[in-house]
């Protein structure tokens, strides 16, 4: 019997999701949690991962589509039958070569130009000087959708490519046959509306290798290059003598520990910077440059960056402002550990309003973060360091906490971030203050 | 290193001197690289010129002269009997033909500043090149392009000591006219010497290993041939193998693998060619030719040792002088750090036989082995009034198409001139045209490339 897979909850009485695109074809054995597809829901972008191993036996949706919560996406075949049950390996050897696309999610450049079904002797159709064009805009032929005469790949669909947009719709019905647009491997980013130059030709100063981008680090990219491109960044750097914070959370750790919490820094600048965000509402607020707007959030949601195997991923804690610490610290610990499992549910990703970045634990003395857009600002925390600090003429110890609060320069100016990076450390500074919630 | 030894330093050396050797040095020249070919012969052109494509083409124009003297007697014209003066042959074929090409690519390298530098090219690592022979040097190199080219194929377990035993090379010195020649096998070589020697008045037996005379290729399109060398030769034995050789005399005794014997003046071994990659120190290098001898290669030409890339028929099939000739400037291109690629689709093919056989592409028994949806043109010669004219309609022109965009994937051609006019049909591959391009262009009339227009409107009406 098929199993049929259906469009899961998506959280927040969201009723339907976009695809974006369909990460795997009819008759490829996927793996458990390899992607399947791509969905968007408000300015989210999750890939919904295979809630079982198995062979995709129909795919019942299209890049574009809009799909209500609980409709089918995909039948995979049943595992009992005899291509499920076959050992992933031997089954594999078997299988169709768009197969060696999908399975276990990417493959390397080489393997995916390899493997061109349709082609007559693995060429795409197009003219010697278009194939030449397309080696030196760096566009693989074979995704290429050819608009010309019997599918052919024109000059023009190349340079349409290379720009990263979607060659024209063929006009003629047969051109999808001859040059699938899927499946794509290695694709360019999304243009954030600055053309970058072509590259030199490496090959020439020694051997290179091409490895396409992973879905997480070319959303990343994606994000960054938006972010930086679009938001006049500026930085302000402060620092918080943490001394006293430091010997609390020493004196807490085991106490915090019998209760099943291991006691952070972190959940104390989530509190910190939640109640900072209080009293300065423009740094938990989003731009709406289209209105002429400033959108002012009423809830402190704060996101944390984690680094992970995978890439960098933000996960957001809801209401900081309101939570105690003790159950902060819980709530993050739980978080963390469900994002680097790559079990965090698109709940767990969205709705940020201001992201803290720890970018002390490899070392260093500071960082400027950029922006998670479409926020205001970031607060970047570097590794505290017990320091010489002079107060009554004397030379004292003391451990100070690097930060430094990039901020949206359309928003803010550099005394709103100082009053409010001092806001900051003004709570660290007082952790009785933040206590009095624990 | 012995003290006194001449070492020079070039940013690319090319080992031998043939077509893939001599267009990728002087691309490379081209592109300002300092260059220079080591060849064993010391001169370009390399088996192409020296030994094969050229001097069996000068001879083959010369057979099918004298089979347009057989055939006019059909238009009411009588020559009479030829008679051939063999020395003033070879020296035509010698001096005017192939001397004056060599003269013509050496005053090329000249003018490309691209020196020749005669002896042995032996690797004695990837950096380094040892010149054996008259003078001995070392060439350092940064970049190392392998020409070295192919061979003529024993026959297995045959020895080839007697002179009367020739491969193409010897044939095509034209020692003799023999009165009898066997020529073993039945690829484009021995149907092309093999024609040769007939027109010239030799008595031809072929004998083919496998079932067909050129194997691989489309029987629609050997068909024709076949009939013609029926005519030509004594006798055609297919599912023939040689067993033995052996000179009785001043004549030679073959006996074949069911048992039968012939007695010849001469024999003509054609049975393939091998890679020239022995010998060369190449396991100095990171290249490793396979059992064959082919030194594998990838789209720029470059062998496992990222320093030294491979042209030609050292890199194995198809050994023909055109792929070397693109290989060779795809490496240059590369070399120079060009987004180079031999990323072509097609590398047509001609026998130079009476009448030619030319293809590329898809043919139509590939596309059945591998279930591909097309649709075949086939363009009977004896409705071209080109063809009338001529006094030839058994040529034919066939076409392979997809069955639904109409793209041609495939042209094959048989009948005189079928080598120039498959250049159209490559053209067409090579660049996705569809029939209805090729229909929709004027051809000229009356010609013989009317028979790849009216292929391609068959193809325009309904299946």
């Amino acid at each position: 019997m098929a199993r049929p897979f259906v469009l899961p909850d998506l959280g927040e009485g969201l009723a339907e999701a976009e695809i974006v695109k369909v990460l795997v074809q009819e008759g490829d054995l996927v793996r458990e949690d390899a992607p399947l597809l791509e969905v968007e829901t408000d300015k989210a972008t999750v890939e919904i991962p295979s809630p079982v191993a198995g062979r995709v036996a129909k795919i019942h949706v299209q890049a574009g589509q809009t799909v209500k919560v609980g409709a089918v996406l995909v039948t995979f075949e049943d595992e009992g039958g005899r291509e499920g049950a076959a050992p992933l390996g031997t089954t594999l050897a078997r299988s169709a070569p768009p197969a060696a696309h999908t399975v276990g999610g990417r493959q390397p450049a080489a393997a995916a130009t390899a493997v061109a079904p349709t082609r007559e002797a693995g060429r795409a159709a197009a003219t010697p000087a278009t194939r030449r064009l397309a080696r030196e805009l760096d566009v693989d032929l074979q995704i290429v959708r050819g608009t010309g005469s019997g599918g052919r790949v024109t000059d023009d669909d190349v340079r349409s490519a290379a720009a990263g947009g979607r060659p024209p719709a063929s006009a003629r019905p047969g051109a999808e046959r001859v040059a699938p647009e899927q499946p794509a491997v290695a694709k360019p980013l999304a243009p954030v509306g600055v053309e970058p130059p072509a590259l030199p030709r490496f090959e020439q100063w020694g051997p290179v290798e091409r490895q396409p981008l992973s879905h997480l680090r070319r959303t990343i990219a994606e994000r960054m290059a938006l972010s930086a491109t679009l938001i006049p960044h500026v930085t302000h750097f402060d620092r918080a003598d943490i001394t006293e914070l430091d010997a609390i959370i020493r004196r807490n750790v085991e106490p915090a520990r019998e209760r099943g919490v291991t006691l952070t820094l972190t959940s104390f600048l989530l509190k910190a910077a939640a109640l900072a965000l209080h009293e300065h509402p423009q740094f938990n607020a989003s731009l709406d440059p289209a209105a002429g707007e400033l959108i002012l959030k009423r809830y402190y949601h704060l996101g944390v960056a984690v680094a992970t195997d995978r890439g960098l991923i933000v996960p957001v804690i809801r209401d900081v402002d309101g939570k105690p610490l003790l159950e902060l610290q819980r709530e993050l610990a739980a978080l963390a550990q469900r994002v680097r499992d790559g079990k965090a549910t698109l709940e767990d990703l969205r709705g940020g309003t201001f992201t803290i970045t720890n970018i002390g634990a490899l070392g260093g003395t500071g960082a400027i973060p950029i922006i998670n857009y479409p926020e205001v600002a970031i607060l970047g925390v570097a590794r505290a360091r017990e320091e010489p600090v002079v107060r009554e003429g004397h030379i004292v110890p003391r451990v100070l906490l690097p930060l430094s609060l990039a901020f949206d320069h359309r928003v803010a100016d550099g005394a709103d971030a100082a009053r409010f990076a001092a806001a900051i450390v003004r709570r660290l500074e007082r952790p009785e203050q933040l206590l009095l919630d624990w | 290193m012995v003290m006194g030894d001449l070492v020079r330093e070039v940013d690319v050396a090319v080992v031998g001197g043939g077509p893939g050797g001599y267009s990728a040095a002087f691309r490379c020249a081209e592109l300002g690289l300092e260059t220079v070919v080591v060849d064993a012969s010391h001169r370009l052109g390399g088996a192409c010129l020296w030994e094969g494509c050229i001097p069996s083409k000068a001879l083959l124009h010369v057979a099918a002269v004298l089979g347009e003297v057989e055939r006019a007697k059909d238009f009411g014209v009588d020559f009479g009997e030829p008679r051939i003066a063999l020395d003033a042959l070879r020296k035509w074929k010698a001096e005017r033909v192939v001397g004056k090409l060599a003269r013509g690519l050496a005053a090329v390298a000249k003018s490309k500043g691209v020196e020749v530098v005669g002896g042995r090219g032996v690797f004695e690592d990837s950096r380094a090149l040892r010149v054996e022979g008259d003078a001995p040097q070392k060439i350092r190199f940064t970049h190392a392009v392998v020409a070295t080219g192919s061979a003529p194929a024993p026959l297995p377990g045959l020895a080839l000591a007697r002179d009367r035993v020739m491969d193409s090379t010897a044939a095509l010195e034209l020692p003799d006219v023999p009165e009898r020649l066997l020529v073993v096998g039945g690829g484009y070589i021995g149907l092309e010497l093999g024609q040769v020697y007939a027109a010239l008045g030799s008595k031809v037996t072929l004998v083919e290993m496998t079932d067909g005379l050129l194997p691989g290729v489309d029987r629609d399109l050997v068909q024709p041939l076949t009939r013609r060398c029926e005519k030509l030769f004594v006798k055609i034995r297919l599912d023939t193998t040689v067993a033995s050789l052996s000179e009785r005399g001043s004549q030679i005794e073959a006996r074949f693998g069911d048992g039968d014997t012939i007695a010849v003046d001469r024999v003509l071994v054609a049975v393939g060619r091998r890679p020239v990659s022995a010998d060369l120190g190449l396991e100095t290098t990171r290249v490793r030719p396979d059992a064959r001898g082919v030194v594998a290669v990838d789209e720029q030409c470059r062998t496992a040792d990222p320093r030294i890339w491979a042209v030609g028929d050292v890199t194995g099939e198809p050994m023909l002088a055109h792929r070397a000739m693109r290989q060779g400037k795809v490496a240059a291109e590369a070399i120079a750090g060009r987004p180079a690629a031999l990323d072509n689709v097609v590398v047509p093919a001609v026998v130079f036989t009476d009448p030619e056989v030319a293809w590329c592409g898809l043919t139509e028994a590939r596309a059945q082995r591998e279930g591909r949806r097309v649709r075949i043109a086939k363009f009977q010669w004896a409705a071209s009034g080109r063809a009338a004219t001529l006094g030839r309609a058994d040529g034919v022109t066939k076409l392979v198409a997809d069955a639904d965009t109409g793209r041609v994937l495939g042209v094959g051609i048989v009948g005189p001139g079928a080598g120039e006019l498959i250049a159209e049909g490559a053209l067409a591959v090579e660049t996705a045209l569809t029939a209805e391009d090729l229909a929709a262009t004027i051809h000229t009339h009356p010609t013989l490339s009317e028979t790849l227009m009216e292929a391609a409107e068959t193809l325009l009406r309904p299946a």
